[in-house]
């Protein structure tokens, strides 16, 4: 039988003695789009962490490919928040894209020209190319998270993780990751998404999972995305404004 | 002579200091040396009781090991969540106070303060060597603190690439598969030793300047981790030999005068960098707004 991307069989994490997640099992179908959807501290990044073998979890155990996730790694791409790093730090554009070789070559080789060649092409997909060599501070938001976009690139995974990518940037940036996550899903490979926007769930995803701190709802777009789903995922805290199409969502509390 | 062997050890020590200087800048934990050398003063007085002497090999293994567990308490408790500044705080001060404790209970008559016992004199290192066989092979500074050098430029080269990423993005760099923490203690337990090592034979001001001074100096000139080491050792070395010779002009502390250059040499920097300048800025906003 072909394994799946991923399998997470009853995932719970706790911090102190909030779960923050709880007996989420799911299995993720390959060669798909997926957004993960939910309110604030409903643990989506918090799934991703635990995936990753980031965070401890209680309980529940993860695959991927079949296998635990450190023998899969190289299989894996991870895009992290981007105010999770400082951008002060000195190094340029072409060399935080380099970065995302580093897992391919073990713990004593260096990065050399092949390195920095695979870089530049990650770099070009996301329309960087031109600044390859600029300080990341001197980066924008929307280029900043193209960066970190090209970096996960450069890891050339089977199956990524993508925390947030659509948060404070540009409309270019945006239509350049909406671009890109199509390109890598003609490439057959597996997205994952955390996601805040509603408005655009059912132009950018195929699958999408609604999570707030149980697994409430995971499947194809069309078929999940419905505003029942909604609203046991939000509570009352999302009022729809156009209960036919459900294509108008105000969130409240935020 | 000793000219040489004073400024040799003072550019030892800027070398060693300017290396692990510029992680702790970049990691916001450059007061760690500052905390071990308060942070000793148990390990110093512990070393006592149990040899019994002033000697200054048991104060030296009695500081290491102190040192290596305040770095790694501070790295255990921002690990667990606390602001690395309130953790280097709480780690030291409670060594410290622990150390008065033990000083308070056991040695009240004995001169047992770090000013006498692990903190030396940079001036005093020409004429404190070392002999094998009967040759005397140079100042007992000058081969400790080479030691601590070597080892902190054989792991940071080895390791280059894991030291950087942990420093930049420690969730990506897990993720991908680097032991993380282990270069965390690792980096955490070359700050320690370089530190003791040093404080023994050059005192506290001059570890603790050359740890902080040169690589935030070095932050301002430079947008490449390699280059920012390179500039704070050369800037260390620089105010090593500059430092030597206006405290002999001054008649003053050398290892005071060799801090006060690399501090006019930050200053410099602060006002006169090209990218980061104060100076230089105010030039760009000026002709943007003209």
């Amino acid at each position: 039988m072909h394994a799946s991307p991923l399998t997470i069989r009853d995932l719970s994490v706790a911090y102190q003695k909030k779960p923050v997640l709880q007996g989420v099992t799911f299995t993720v179908p390959e060669g798909k789009l997926i957004g993960i959807v939910g309110p604030n501290g409903a643990g989506k990044s918090t799934l991703i962490k635990a995936a990753l073998g980031l965070i401890p979890r209680l309980s529940g155990d993860v695959s991927i490919y079949g296998k635990p996730y450190a023998a899969q790694r190289k299989l894996v791409g991870y895009v992290p928040q981007r105010e999770s790093v400082d951008w002060d730090f000195p190094t340029n554009a072409l060399d935080v894209v380099t970065m995302g070789r580093y897992g391919h070559l073990g713990w004593f080789k260096r990065p050399g020209s092949a390195e920095r060649k695979i870089a530049m092409e990650c770099l070009a997909k996301v329309g960087m190319e031109a600044y390859a060599d600029r300080q990341i501070s001197q980066l924008s938001g929307g280029q900043q998270q193209r960066i970190f976009l090209a970096r996960a690139l450069a890891q050339d995974a089977k199956l990524y993780f993508m925390d947030e990518p659509f948060v404070g940037v540009d409309a270019a940036t945006e239509k350049a990751i909406v671009t890109l996550l199509n390109e890598l899903k003609k490439q057959g490979k597996t997205v994952l998404v955390v996601h805040h926007d509603l408005a655009t769930v059912k132009e950018y995803f195929d699958w999408v999972m609604l999570l707030n701190v149980n697994l409430i709802e995971f499947g194809p777009t069309e078929m999940t995305f419905t505003a029942d789903n909604l609203q046991r995922t939000y509570g009352g805290r999302l009022t729809m404004l156009d209960r036919d199409t459900s294509s108008t969502l105000i969130m409240n509390g935020r | 002579m000793s000219t040489f062997w004073i400024i040799l050890t003072g550019a030892l020590v800027a070398s060693t200091c300017g290396i692990v200087g510029c992680f702790l800048v970049l990691r916001k934990m450059a007061m760690i040396g500052d905390a071990i050398s308060h942070s000793v003063l148990p390990g110093i007085v512990i070393a006592f009781l149990i040899s019994g002497s002033r000697d200054s090999l048991f104060m030296l293994l009695g500081a290491a090991v102190i040192g290596l567990i305040t770095v790694f308490l501070i790295q255990l408790f921002h690990q667990s969540g606390v602001q690395s500044d309130a953790s280097i705080g709480v780690v030291f001060t409670a060594l410290f106070a622990v150390g008065v404790i033990l000083v308070s209970m056991y040695t009240r008559n004995i001169d047992l303060d770090l000013d006498c016992v692990l903190y030396g004199e940079i001036a005093y290192v020409p004429w404190n060597t070392i002999e094998i066989g009967g040759v005397d092979i140079g100042p007992k500074a000058v081969w400790g603190i080479g030691l601590a050098l070597l080892l902190c430029v054989i792991l940071i080269t080895a390791f280059y690439k894991q030291f950087k990423i942990c420093s930049f993005d420690p969730a990506m760099a897990a993720a991908v598969g680097i032991p993380v923490a282990l270069f965390h203690y690792l980096l955490m337990g070359l700050v320690s030793v370089s530190t003791v090592a040093s404080f023994e034979s050059v005192g506290a001001i001059l570890v603790v300047g050359m740890l902080v001074v040169p690589p935030a100096t070095a932050y301002l000139l430079t947008e490449r981790l390699s280059r920012m080491i390179l500039i704070s050792i050369v800037l260390g070395c620089a105010s090593s030999v500059i430092g030597y010779y206006l405290a002999r002009m001054l008649d003053a502390s050398i290892a005071g005068s060799m801090i006060c250059v690399a501090g006019g040499l930050f200053l410099l920097a602060l006002l006169f960098s090209p990218t980061h300048g104060v100076i230089f800025r105010k030039i760009q906003q000026k002709r943007l707004l003209a």
